[in-house]
């Protein structure tokens, strides 16, 4: 793979720009589909970087980029593992190897040491990393605020508490990046930030990063069988595990103007461009349930990669957007060159991994509704582990009241059937009924005749069918002001 | 001679010094001498029983640290890759890789016929065959490997290669396995006294079943080995392996080359637990067969997904119970068999299942009882080491048997496990006839106390009658784990130390370093042998030819052995140094005393370094080698009885839980552990073993299940399915306590193992939720619940328990 790139000091079209340790790097004769954990490793032999899974589930690989947004840098931990080389484009890329400052450790590696937070060390440079992410964030985090910055990150020697301990330590030790040099990185940044379209071509196979939307919906066109590539947290794995070779990319994430997550009168609109990261904090604050569903389902590194419009897209039966998203009453607009339409997600999925996206067509934006005072919503997402798991079920619902009856029910699950879906016979028995434990009671069954799980490694058909039934019930209970504790660990605790 | 070791407060908390006003910590530019605690003046003293960092905590922290597949790379290394069966049980009916031969870039394939001397990597036995040889016997064995340019470009030729199967039936579990008599190694009895007469006379009686999964090791860094042809067929291997005199031996035999033309090393393991064990030799062999038939090194690194579906794990057990008891909870005899999914060979089954049996007692005496140990052959991957080597296993059982007792008797489950514990006249022999003489009765009550138990049992017991899903529940549990290898003849060790004429040490002993901090604990007994920082001490990569025939780091043995090996080897060198210091200063040698750098003998000083260069000019040796063998233990395995440890190491844990009765989701709220580690070498290190065991433990227990197809093909082989425990799941409230004792045993500065014994901590998390789970419950009513106990086992335990409860006929819907 040490051939696969090379590093010219001049800019040359088609070479990938990126700042290191201070200095801007330009290579070209990019594999697009290398990842930035093989470039780390195989090209540089810059080896703190460590693999543990290449599926951006253990964290280990975590790097921070930085990128500037309003003019300013924020820093993001992501998994190098799935990350592709050419989407560093623009950005500045921090690995354990950076912190350093001459002889002096950075707080958090300085913390790690005093807290005897490292065992084997193998996954401590992944620690350090979404450490230092958080330290550079600002204020000293609570508990719940460290598990959530360290969800991604898997530890089998510690049991965690030491990291847990170190990552406030820090804040002891004092020292952050001075404003001066945030200051050089962004002009660095800008002196690298490209206007047109970073069109790469490897061995045949063809990548695209357009900047404008009008340019995507030209090239999606153009090239009607291309992958469309935004985060890459599942088309990373189509790569480093399924070992397919992608011929054509196109990826979203330098399109600025869908990056956007805007309030448009009744409608929260979410850009094909803007990550979990991006929309949690709107959608948290209209969906306080959707927010927590957000900070379970990925973890910070998974967050600030992955998309809204990619989980929904990407048409998973076990994404768990898709389900708040149906309960939500939520849609999809398409584009295919200038032409838009826009298609509720109850049509949009139309069977296992497949979309009524044609070719040459792409997912521009979602929009849902804001919060009303009439409409309560929660979700529940159900999994062996809490944080960073898949879930078994996923179950979100909206419903609106009308003195006690039921005027508009949504039942969304997934998990349950080859696509994310709506409840409908369950809906259809309650809908006009008082809303009370005994209408959920009598309806219930109707939720075998509208979801067909399967049995696999993450749960059986029969708990999947007794947790959809319970959660309809809780549903049932948190809406109806009984204020009964239904929630082993409440959003509410937050973050 | 006694040294005394100065050390200011700083140093004793394991910090480097701090200068004034400094407010980061110096660590040596890159690339720069291996400094590890600083240097100079910041050297902290090599102080036994103080909490000092690990000794790769900067490297680890900076990246530095080095694994093997961080080391740099030969010009001419090729890349291995192993092509794995599909199928459970078949016949190979065709295997062709010529067209992987054929492809780009590669420059060998091996398969069973290409092997020149052994095809078996068994570690004790044989059965572990390299690649399968005509027969395929578990899904995801190693057929055929591949050396080319690239790891890709490996991968993509082995996929060339053409293999057909012929179907065989295959066995997949512990009850098939036991209906066909399908077994790796012969069924084991342990017997104390006459339990079916003693069981027929018992007041109550209760009968049971509890079938507890297996637990992948998941090692941060995945199983790798480079191996380096040398000059007339040697061959270096560097190897992440705990056991790198195995890796050794097993790559001479296979290559059919003498043991001493072969050299395992290993500086340091990302993780191991016993999953690096056995398990590395496999690797090791296929890295070093490919260097062998092309001349030019190799590496194999596996992806996560094949690692984990090529090795061993620990092992899922099947336990059946009869008890007998008393109206009061007392145990008057016990008929226990435990059944275990071996696998396709013996591996370390023999021992792991003898460990279970051994541990079926965990701190409760027995007066009458029979253990019977079924060995399954299976097929499925051979299971192997996993920290607790079957103990786990064995003390689920037993705890499990305890709290069905108290459920039955409508008691506090602690008051019945309280009743059963060792102590008392004739109640102090374990069932293989060893004397317990800890006082775990004590550390219970101290724990129980401490924690507060009775009075969060009464809150948990509000809380629950005031919480319609919700409910709480909680559990002590105790621990009691045997320290040596049941195989007397492992229990031993050698160690390696020099002094050079600047007053360095290099240190290096057989044990390897996986995280546990052995390399820092072994450091501390030397520098406090000779009296100097522990700056001067560098540790180095454990090489077998360095310290030759040293048992796996294993069993939690590793600083029991390896620190008494060196601190033989460091009081030979410093009674040579005693009596050239005592020549110069004039006087007698069992004056001097070594401490803070320095040689005194009376008023008169002389640097630790003067006195090496001395010893150096009168031509003394500044090298010596240490070994070390456990005393006291013998075993009779024909019988099951003896002594098979030197002692026990334990601990107790309180853990409460709160559980959702609509979706069996949990979380553990509190826990609080009193571990007994003796005098620690280190207690800033053993806290960690701690902590880290319990959480390893909870996984097993909670939310780590292994999961197979009908087919016989695992599910879960990457993160993406296997959970192991996040920051999340640790409770906030985690109260750790270090019993300070020291060890009844000459251990080494009276220190105490800890590597395993904590991870059975957990088993209260497990009858924590058990507790909260019989909240739904009456009175008398247990829950029924496997392990692990994922929120699926919880719910549908609640379930079942609700059933019984409100009787076939209630309305469950109109109820909670």
């Amino acid at each position: 793979m040490s051939r696969a790139v090379t590093e010219s000091g001049r800019g040359v079209s088609g070479s990938v720009r990126f700042v290191l340790d201070g200095r801007v790097r330009e290579l070209t004769g990019v594999d697009p589909c290398m990842t930035v954990l093989q470039w780390l490793r195989g090209v540089e032999r810059r080896c703190g970087t460590k693999e543990g899974c290449a599926e951006g589930d253990c964290g280990a690989c975590t790097v921070v980029l930085g990128e500037l947004r309003e003019g300013r840098v924020r820093l993001l931990p992501v998994n190098a593992c799935i990350l592709f080389l050419p989407t560093l484009d623009g950005k500045a890329l921090f690995t354990v190897e950076s912190l350093r400052q001459g002889d002096q450790l950075h707080p958090v590696q300085e913390a790690l040491v005093e807290c005897h937070g490292s065992q084997c060390g193998f996954c401590t440079p992944g620690f350090v990393m979404s450490l230092y992410a958080l330290y550079e964030g600002g204020q000293v985090p609570s508990r719940r605020h460290i598990d959530d910055a360290l969800a991604g990150n898997l530890c089998r020697c510690t049991g965690y508490r030491p990291i847990a301990d170190a990552a406030r330590r820090a804040y002891e030790l004092g020292r952050t990046t001075g404003a001066a040099a945030r200051d050089d990185l962004a002009s660095q940044l800008r002196s690298i930030a490209r206007q047109d379209t970073l069109s790469l071509e490897h061995d045949g196979r063809r990548f695209f990063a357009p900047r404008t939307a009008d340019a995507l919906a030209e090239l999606c066109e153009r090239h009607p069988g291309a992958n469309l590539l935004a985060g890459g947290t599942d088309v990373g794995l189509w790569v480093t595990k399924a070992h397919r070779e992608l011929e054509v990319l196109i990826s979203v994430g330098a399109v600025t103007e869908l990056a956007d997550v805007s309030v448009n009168g009744g409608h929260i609109e979410i850009g094909a461009a803007a990550t979990l990261s991006d929309a949690h904090e709107v959608l948290a604050e209209h969906y306080p349930d959707l927010g927590e569903l957000i900070r379970r389902f990925g973890s910070p590194q998974i967050r600030n990669a992955g998309t809204v419009a990619g989980n929904v897209a990407n048409a998973s039966p076990i994404g768990d957007l898709p389900p708040a998203l149906l309960a939500l009453d939520a849609s999809a607009v398409l584009r295919r060159g200038g032409v838009r339409r826009e298609v509720p997600l109850d049509a949009f999925f139309v069977g296992y991994r497949k979309t009524v996206l044609q070719p040459g067509e792409f997912l521009e934006r979602i929009r849902l509704p804001v919060r009303s005072a009439g409409r309560q919503f929660r979700a529940y997402k159900v999994s062996k582990r809490f944080d960073q798991d898949i879930s078994a079920v996923c179950g979100a619902f909206s419903i609106e009241l009308d003195g006690g009856r039921v005027r508009d029910l949504r039942l969304a699950y997934g998990g349950m059937a080859e696509i994310p879906k709506r409840a409908r016979a369950c809906e259809a028995a309650i809908t006009g009924r008082p809303w009370s434990e005994a209408t959920v009671s009598a309806a219930l069954s109707r939720l075998d005749a509208d979801l067909s799980p399967i049995s696999d490694m993450r749960a059986s058909a029969g708990y999947r069918h007794l947790v959809a039934r319970n959660l309809l019930r809780k549903f049932q209970l948190e809406t109806s002001g009984r204020g009964d504790a239904t929630r082993v660990r409440p959003a509410a605790e937050g973050t | 001679m006694r040294r005394r070791v100065g050390s200011s407060k700083a140093n004793r908390r394991g910090l480097p010094r701090r200068e004034g006003g400094r407010r980061s910590q110096r660590i040596a530019p890159s690339p720069g001498p291996p400094t590890r605690w600083g240097s100079g003046d910041q050297d902290p003293a090599g102080a036994v029983h103080a909490p000092i960092a690990h000794d790769s905590a900067v490297g680890h922290v900076t990246g530095e640290a080095r694994y093997v597949d961080d080391l740099p790379e030969p010009r001419d290394l090729l890349h291995a890759y192993v092509r794995l069966s599909d199928r459970a049980h078949a016949r190979v009916t065709r295997l062709d890789v010529g067209p992987a031969a054929a492809a780009p870039g590669v420059a060998a394939v091996m398969a069973a016929r290409d092997l020149p001397a052994s095809n078996d990597v068994g570690p004790v036995l044989p059965g572990d065959p390299i690649f399968a040889d005509g027969v395929v016997e578990y899904w995801g064995q190693s057929l055929f490997a591949v050396a080319a340019e690239s790891a890709e470009l490996a991968r993509k030729a082995a996929h060339l290669a053409v293999v057909e199967y012929e179907d065989l039936p295959a066995i997949l579990t512990v009850e098939e396995a036991l209906a066909r008599g399908s077994f790796v190694l012969p069924t084991q009895v342990m017997l104390r006294g006459d339990p079916e007469a003693a069981l027929a006379r018992a007041p109550r009686r209760l009968q049971g079943r509890l079938t507890m999964g297996g637990q992948e090791h998941f090692y941060l860094e995945g199983q790798v080995a480079m191996a380096v042809p040398r000059e007339g067929g040697d061959m270096l291997v560097y190897s992440s392996t705990q056991n790198p005199s195995e890796v050794q031996r097993l790559v001479a035999e296979v290559l059919g080359v003498a043991h001493s033309a072969v050299v395992a090393e290993v500086r340091r393991l990302g993780g191991g637990f016993g999953g690096k064990e056995t398990q590395p030799a496999l690797f090791a062999c296929i890295a070093a067969l490919l260097a062998w038939r092309t001349g030019r090194p190799v590496k194999l690194r596996l992806d996560r997904d094949d690692d984990m579906i090529i090795t061993g794990k620990r092992h899922d057990f099947v336990a059946d119970y009869d008890v007998g008891f008393d109206g009061e909870g007392r145990i008057r005899a016990l008929d226990l068999t435990l059944a275990s999914r071996c696998g396709i060979s013996p591996d370390l089954s023999g021992p792991v299942n003898d460990r279970a049996m051994m541990h079926a007692d965990n701190a409760y005496y027995l007066p009458h009882v029979t253990i019977t140990s079924h060995r399954c052959k299976t097929n499925t991957v051979s299971n192997t080491a996993f920290r607790g080597f079957g103990g786990p296993q064995g003390m689920m059982a037993i705890e499990l048997v305890l709290d069905e007792i108290a459920r039955h008797l409508g008691r506090d489950p602690l008051e019945v496990r309280q009743r059963n514990l060792y102590g008392g006249r004739g109640r102090n022999h374990t069932p293989y006839g060893m004397e317990v003489e800890d006082d775990v009765s004590g550390m219970v009550a101290e724990l129980a106390h401490g924690a507060d138990y009775a009075a969060r049992r009464e809150a948990i017991a509000r809380f629950n009658a005031g919480s319609v899903w919700l409910k709480r529940g909680i559990a002590l549990t105790p621990v009691k784990f045997g320290i040596a290898f049941t195989a007397t003849a492992m229990n031993q060790a050698g160690a390696l130390v020099h002094v050079f004429t600047d007053g360095s040490v290099h240190l290096n002993h057989g044990g390897t370093e996986m995280g546990q901090g052995l390399f820092v604990k072994v450091a501390q007994v030397v520098a406090d042998e000779l009296g100097v920082g522990l700056g001067s001490v560098k540790v180095t990569a454990t090489s077998t030819d360095k310290v030759p025939n040293t048992p796996p780091t294993a069993a939690s043995s590793g600083s029991d052995l390896n620190g008494k090996a060196a601190q033989v080897a460091a009081r030979a060198i410093r009674s040579r140094l005693a009596r050239c210091a005592a020549e110069h200063l004039g006087g007698s040698p069992e004056q001097v005393v070594f401490g803070g750098g320095k040689v005194r003998l009376g008023k008169r000083a002389l640097d630790f370094a003067e006195v090496a260069r001395l010893a150096h000019q009168s031509r003394v040796s500044l090298s010596a080698t240490g070994f070390y063998r456990t005393p006291k233990i013998q075993w009779d395995k024909k019988r099951y009885r003896g002594r098979p440890f030197l002692y026990f190491a334990c601990g107790a844990a309180v853990s409460e839980v709160e559980i959702d009765t609509l979706t069996g989701e949990y979380r553990v709220r509190r826990v609080d552990i009193l571990h007994d580690c003796g005098d620690s070498l280190n207690p800033a290190i053993d806290r960690g073993q701690v902590e880290g065991g319990f959480v390893q433990g909870m996984g097993w227990l909670t939310t780590e299940e292994l999961w197979w197809d009908e087919a016989g093909r695992l599910g879960t082989h990457a993160p993406s399915t296997y959970k192991i425990p996040t920051c999340g799941d640790v409770p906030e409230d985690f109260r750790v306590t270090l019993r300070r004792t020291r060890s009844r045993e000459p251990t080494v500065h009276r220190s105490k193992a800890v590597g395993e014994p904590p991870l059975m901590l957990a088993i209260s998390v497990f009858h924590a939720l058990r507790d909260a789970i019989a909240a739904v419950g009456g009175e008398g009513q247990s829950p029924r619940l496997d392990a692990p106990a994922t929120p699926e086992r919880v719910l549908l335990s609640v379930e079942e328990l609700r059933a019984r409860f409100d009787g076939p006929s209630a309305d469950r819907s109109a109820r909670p």
